[in-house]
């Protein structure tokens, strides 16, 4: 059971993501649900590499006979984290110019387009 | 030569990749030529692509190795899978290239006089350029994670084309921030469907999980979370209300290439489907999932369409009805996949008209974006109630939209007539009911078309647009290459279907085709 926890985490975080999306009217809380969901596909990749009393994967520093974790979930975190920063970046631009136009961040009152 | 060309996958992404950070480089000395640059380098892509095509259809699939000792080389040492990347060119992927290339290329000669006035072009060229990118990344990987990285550039690019505009009003930033959100939120749950797949099966590489595909109940929540975000970000209906405003609020020619994008998501979704789950998933459930997307698809997105007085806004609402007919096409085929009497008389064909759709639509559909950029470009207004008489100043404006209008609402000798023909005479054999509903869908099509040709150019001339004048040469000319294509595939369909769309229907349907592609042994 103490085991799973990592993944009930990743759940609790990405509903946690999606309750902010779909529920709040803030702009930048939304921009938060995407970081909140994108933590949470994060953590789910890392915990899916992790096994028990192992070392980091490097051959040549790692002692005899001692497990090793899965790097390539890393790798594939990582990659979703440098591509996670650019579009949090992207959203909070996008939300700054809107704030210039529109003088709000309120999703009820940005609605010219519609129809 | 020859040893450049071995490399030609590895080009079709390294060329306008490299064309697209050279640009703002170019861009600090010389303003003029990037646009000039951009159409080269998306030029280039273009023969690279036909060339790919041309052994792909001749040869069979082509496997490129990135890194690997020799090109070809997928299991190198005697392992069992592939770790490198892969990218995997069968004759659907190819398919889906070529329609990247072509419109990729012509927004880029579009762009060339439609976007002179405005600041900032130097970004402008670098995201198409990227978006171009990503759109043949997408398209040719054989590598499900590798697809997702070029899933979120494709999201990035669009996005930010979709907000150029913001610097004059607040709209396009409004549209790109819901595209920005659907596409996050989708490229994030196809990374889990990612991470539910490498916790089963070890593998990242397509080809291999679906030789070891059980269908666990993992599978089928990651076959639900793909199914879902794939036909939302291709615009379905009812994921569908990002469409109609991002459509809308990009510059027309970057319009042209997004609904390419759409198409690439829709050609993932296809992958999913047939590549990667094949038989192991309850063909006829899914099968009808898709169908019923695409029918809602097809009807509540002409009925909306009729009541826009945006022709930007009415084109978006009908290049979602006009997804709903590859949906329904290929939604039939795969729901007979188990039945290889049905499959094999109506089924493929059925295929074939929802694939060959996909070609049709990207073309008449961009050549409809790029006439109300062009109405636009001259009157200042994308509302259709202050529009009139421009028949008199725009001849081939005019020319062209009919030509556009005439295709999308299946009219003969055009290409949307030959797809949705096949579509109809295969789907009436499944289902009556689908057919008539998708004739009907096109009926309303015309009608609103014809509403948009009466009000835009039909009239006396108004006297606020009288000095309106032609477009400039490079828009005409973008312009007019789509409607030499649209008359070529409506005048001969048959050589079309045969040669490019019947492989890329039997790539789709032939699993164990491709999975030896890359694994070996048949």
């Amino acid at each position: 059971m103490i085991g799973n926890f990592p993944f009930v985490t990743v759940i609790i975080l990405i509903g946690l993501g999606i309750y902010s999306l779909l529920f709040k009217k803030n702009l930048i809380k939304i921009a938060i649900g995407l970081t909140l969901i994108e933590s949470g596909v994060n953590l789910f990749l890392i915990a899916l590499g992790f096994r028990k009393e192992a070392v980091a994967p490097i051959y040549t520093q790692a002692p005899e006979g001692v497990k090793m974790v899965l790097p390539t979930p890393q790798a594939l975190c990582l990659t979703s984290i440098v591509i996670g920063v650019a579009t949090t970046a992207l959203v909070l631009s996008i939300v700054m110019i809107i704030y210039q136009r529109y003088g709000t961040i309120n999703t009820d009152e940005i609605r010219r387009l519609r129809g | 030569m020859s040893s450049i060309l071995m490399h030609a996958p590895a080009l079709v992404i390294a060329l306008p990749l490299l064309a697209a950070f050279v640009t703002p480089i170019l861009g600090r000395f010389n303003r003029k030529t990037i646009s000039w640059l951009a159409s080269f380098t998306l030029g280039l892509t273009l023969l690279l692509t036909i060339f790919i095509a041309k052994q792909v259809l001749t040869n069979g699939p082509i496997v490129y190795v990135f890194g690997g000792t020799e090109i070809g080389l997928t299991l190198p040492f005697g392992y069992s899978m592939p770790i490198r990347i892969i990218f995997q060119i069968d004759a659907m992927g190819i398919f889906m290239g070529l329609i990247t290339a072509v419109v990729a290329f012509l927004a880029a000669i579009y762009s060339i006089s439609y976007m002179e006035q405005h600041t900032g072009l130097d970004k402008y060229y670098t995201l198409l350029l990227l978006l171009a990118t990503s759109m043949f990344g997408m398209e040719l990987t054989g590598d499900i994670f590798n697809f997702f990285v070029f899933f979120e550039i494709a999201s990035i690019s669009s996005v930010a084309l979709v907000a150029f505009r913001s610097t004059i009003s607040g709209e396009p930033a409004e549209a790109g921030l819901k595209y920005m959100v659907v596409s996050s939120i989708s490229a994030l749950m196809v990374l889990f469907a990612i991470g539910l797949f490498y916790g089963q099966y070890d593998a990242l590489n397509i080809a291999t999980i679906a030789s070891v595909m059980q269908f666990t109940q993992l599978d089928k929540i990651a076959l639900i979370l793909l199914v879902t975000v794939l036909s939302m970000k291709a615009g379905s209906v009812p994921m569908h209300m990002w469409t109609p405003d991002a459509y809308s609020e990009a510059p027309a020619a970057i319009t042209m290439v997004l609904v390419a994008a759409s198409q690439a998501s829709l050609y993932a979704l296809f992958r999913i489907t047939f590549s990667l789950y094949n038989v192991t998933l309850n063909t006829i459930t899914v099968g009808w999932i898709i169908i019923i997307l695409g029918v809602l698809s097809m009807f509540i997105g002409v009925t909306m369409a009729i009541i826009q007085s945006d022709i930007k806004r009415l084109m978006a609402y009908h290049a979602i009805s006009q997804t709903g007919y590859m949906l329904l096409g290929v939604g039939v085929g795969l729901a007979v996949l188990t039945n290889p009497a049905a499959l094999e008389s109506y089924g493929i064909k059925a295929m074939e008209g929802g694939i060959f759709h996909i070609m049709n639509h990207a073309m008449y559909k961009g050549l409809l974006f790029l006439t109300a950029g062009s109405l636009f470009y001259r009157t200042g207004t994308r509302d259709l109630n202050r529009m009139g008489g421009l028949a008199h100043n725009m001849a081939y404006t005019a020319t062209f939209f009919i030509i556009g209008a005439a295709a999308i609402a299946g009219i003969p000798p055009f290409n949307g007539f030959a797809s949705k023909l096949i579509i109809y005479e295969s789907v009436y054999q499944f289902n009556p009911l689908l057919s008539i509903i998708a004739m009907l869908v096109s009926i309303l099509t015309l009608a609103s078309f014809v509403k948009v040709f009466h009000s835009a150019f039909l009239g006396p001339q108004l006297e606020h647009y009288k000095s309106v004048q032609e477009v400039p040469k490079s828009m005409v000319l973008a312009m007019a290459t789509l409607a030499c294509i649209i008359v070529f595939f409506g005048l001969f369909p048959e050589l079309i279907v045969k040669h490019i769309v019947h492989p890329a229907v039997m790539a789709l349907i032939d699993q164990a085709r491709y999975t030896a592609t890359i694994l070996g042994g048949i």
